[in-house]
């Protein structure tokens, strides 16, 4: 009888993670055509995807290695770029019921992504380890198989296709920020800022020279700074996306 | 380009990083942040780190300059329509494949 409705909250959890897990199978199918655009080895990126399993922070991540950037650089990097996850972890650890051990958040916790996040913090009440086992288990395997998929065909497409491909994950960017900015300006004001400090970077001649790693730093903490202290929120957590 | 030993060194720093930030609040932190400007700042971290990478770095993505202005143009358009992410990265990969041919006709 237990172990029926053990596999019940599982199912349910599974079910909610294969959209999760579909979007996630197409974004990493980009991240490997991208690492072996690059030039990478095709291990590389699907371990990346299996180690990591975060988006922003990879494709990040990516551009490091491949200009070959200190390790500092990178570690520095995931840690701005990564650093939502800490508000995202934090808040999930108070919608766990008490099935959730010790143990079971050490495995939670690889692949609490903005997604599996959302969707959890928007069940009603608690969520149970289960679940939460059932939401991850698509997310991961998508992304991973999708990173597979893209690197394995990365080398037989035409430089026709590459090149069209190449700004598939801008593409995507784009559509992860700008809906939420049409009805937020000050969403709009952090992009802004953002994205003009990083022209700046890149046109200025003696800003050119700073690494890829740290520019994105330096705009993304100016950017959230400014924006946090000209329209602080409250009550941020649930619908962080 | 890196070698493997380089490679395997840099995924061992990004995914311990990655892995330590999801982790530690999870198991070490019961109370929630109250702190505004903490919050509101991991709340605007997503919007600038995207957007940080996307300009200008798409200008130089594709084969051509103007291709790319295309493309952006093209995301924009269909992000704003509120698209899902697939839509508006197939649909700016296939409006940068059409004007690269268009640009290569005339060239």
């Amino acid at each position: 009888m237990a172990t029926e409705k053990n596999l019940k909250l599982f199912k349910r959890g599974f079910k909610d993670g294969i959209p999760i897990g579909l979007g996630y199978f197409s974004v990493g199918f980009t991240f490997g055509l991208q690492a072996v655009a690059f030039g990478l080895p095709l291990w590389a990126p699907v371990l990346i995807s299996m180690t990591n399993v975060t988006s922003a922070g990879q494709f990040a991540g990516l551009s490091i290695i491949c200009a070959l950037g200190t390790l500092v650089e990178m570690a520095l990097a995931q840690l701005i770029i990564n650093m939502r996850y800490a508000l995202m972890s934090l808040s999930l650890s108070q919608k766990f019921d008490d099935t959730v051990r010790l143990r079971d958040r050490f495995l939670i916790a690889f692949v609490n992504t903005d997604e599996v996040f959302a969707v959890a913090a928007g069940r009603p009440g608690t969520v149970g380890r289960l679940y939460m086992f059932g939401l991850i288990t698509a997310p991961y395997f998508g992304w991973a198989l999708g990173t597979l998929l893209g690197a394995g065909v990365g080398d037989f497409l035409p430089q026709s296709l590459a090149s069209a491909l190449g700004i598939a994950i801008y593409g995507m960017f784009l559509a992860i920020i700008i809906p939420p900015a049409k009805q937020n300006h000050a969403i709009v004001v952090a992009i802004a800022v953002a994205v003009g400090l990083s022209c700046l970077f890149n046109w200025l001649p003696l800003l050119q020279n700073i690494g890829s790693g740290f520019v994105i730093i330096i705009c993304t903490v100016v950017a959230a700074a400014v924006a946090a202290l000209l329209f602080p929120v409250k009550e941020v957590a649930a619908d962080a996306d | 380009m890196p070698t493997n030993a380089q490679i395997l060194l840099y995924v061992l720093v990004m995914a311990g990083v990655t892995y330590l930030i999801r982790l530690l609040p999870l198991v070490c932190f019961r109370k929630k942040i109250t702190n505004v400007f903490v919050q509101s700042f991991l709340y605007y971290v997503p919007y600038a780190v995207l957007g940080a990478m996307t300009v200008p770095a798409i200008f130089s993505s594709t084969g051509y300059l103007a291709s790319a202005v295309c493309g952006l143009l093209a995301a924009i358009f269909f992000a704003y329509k509120e698209k899902s992410l697939l839509y508006v990265a197939v649909a700016a990969s296939a409006v940068v494949f059409v004007a690269e041919r268009v640009i290569e006709f005339f060239v």
